[in-house]
């Protein structure tokens, strides 16, 4: 059986905006925040994936939706999460191998979060809609 | 502290394994396709196609899709265990996202299998 010894009158603060989040912390909700947005893109990603692979017209028709603006926008967002989901992810799986875990380079591998993650999103964007 | 037993019956390590290696799965899969795209640069319809019009291609996609919706499953399960404390409303949920996903299954297999 699960042994547990866990005080039960801990201090709590949730309080959101007394909160200072570490560069670590940012990485890891938005990495929530990013998964919870592809999620709820998923049918629209499914239509974009099903109709550019239909027809000669609705794949002409994706191509002029596409170059709308909005859409422009929203095709960002969703480049923009999976970039962070994936490179956050690397991050995850490297320490549950345990690299990078002493507080130094667990710092350094957030700021490596978003060093790659944001020239990415922007190569991805600029490589697919232009 | 916490000594516990993590193997036997649900403690969550098979999630856990499954999350991490549907992971693996999907990174794999982006960069070959980035290296495919990259070499092929599909401009026209007929290009596009073709790319998940071969066999392989179409196999792998399916491959990723599968991973996607169970890697979905245990990460949007966690965000609702995690704010939803209303047994119903949570269970719903769940029910849900479960029949989602499975429809988006059957949703991609249509889309690859078409072509």
């Amino acid at each position: 059986m699960a042994e547990m010894t866990i005080n039960k009158k801990r201090p709590v603060n949730l309080d959101l905006t007394t909160i200072r989040l570490p560069l670590s912390a940012k990485v890891s909700i938005l990495h929530r925040v990013s998964g919870a947005g592809l999620f709820i893109c998923l049918p629209l990603l499914l239509w974009l994936f099903g109709a550019s692979l239909t027809s000669a017209d609705s794949f002409a028709v994706l191509q002029s939706v596409a170059a709308s603006l909005p859409v422009k926008v929203i095709l960002a967002g969703l480049i923009w999460a999976y970039a962070h989901h994936f490179c956050a992810g690397i991050r995850f799986l490297l320490l549950d191998l345990h690299v990078g875990i002493e507080k130094e380079a667990a710092a350094k591998s957030s700021a490596a979060v978003f060093a790659v993650s944001i020239p990415l999103t922007l190569a991805l964007w600029w490589g697919i809609l232009l | 502290m916490i000594k516990r037993i993590v193997v036997g019956a649900h403690y969550g390590l098979k999630d856990w394994i499954a999350q991490r290696a549907t992971a693996a799965i999907m990174m794999i899969y982006s960069l070959l396709m980035t290296v495919v795209l990259l070499i092929v640069r599909p401009s026209t319809f007929e290009a596009w196609q073709g790319v998940f019009a071969n066999g392989v291609i179409k196999f792998l996609t399916f491959l990723f899709c599968v991973s996607l919706f169970y890697h979905v499953w245990i990460g949007v399960r966690d965000i609702w265990m995690d704010y939803v404390k209303a047994t119903g409303l949570r269970l719903t949920l769940h029910v849900l996202t479960v029949t989602a996903l499975v429809g988006y299954t059957a949703w991609a297999a249509a889309i690859l299998w078409r072509l």
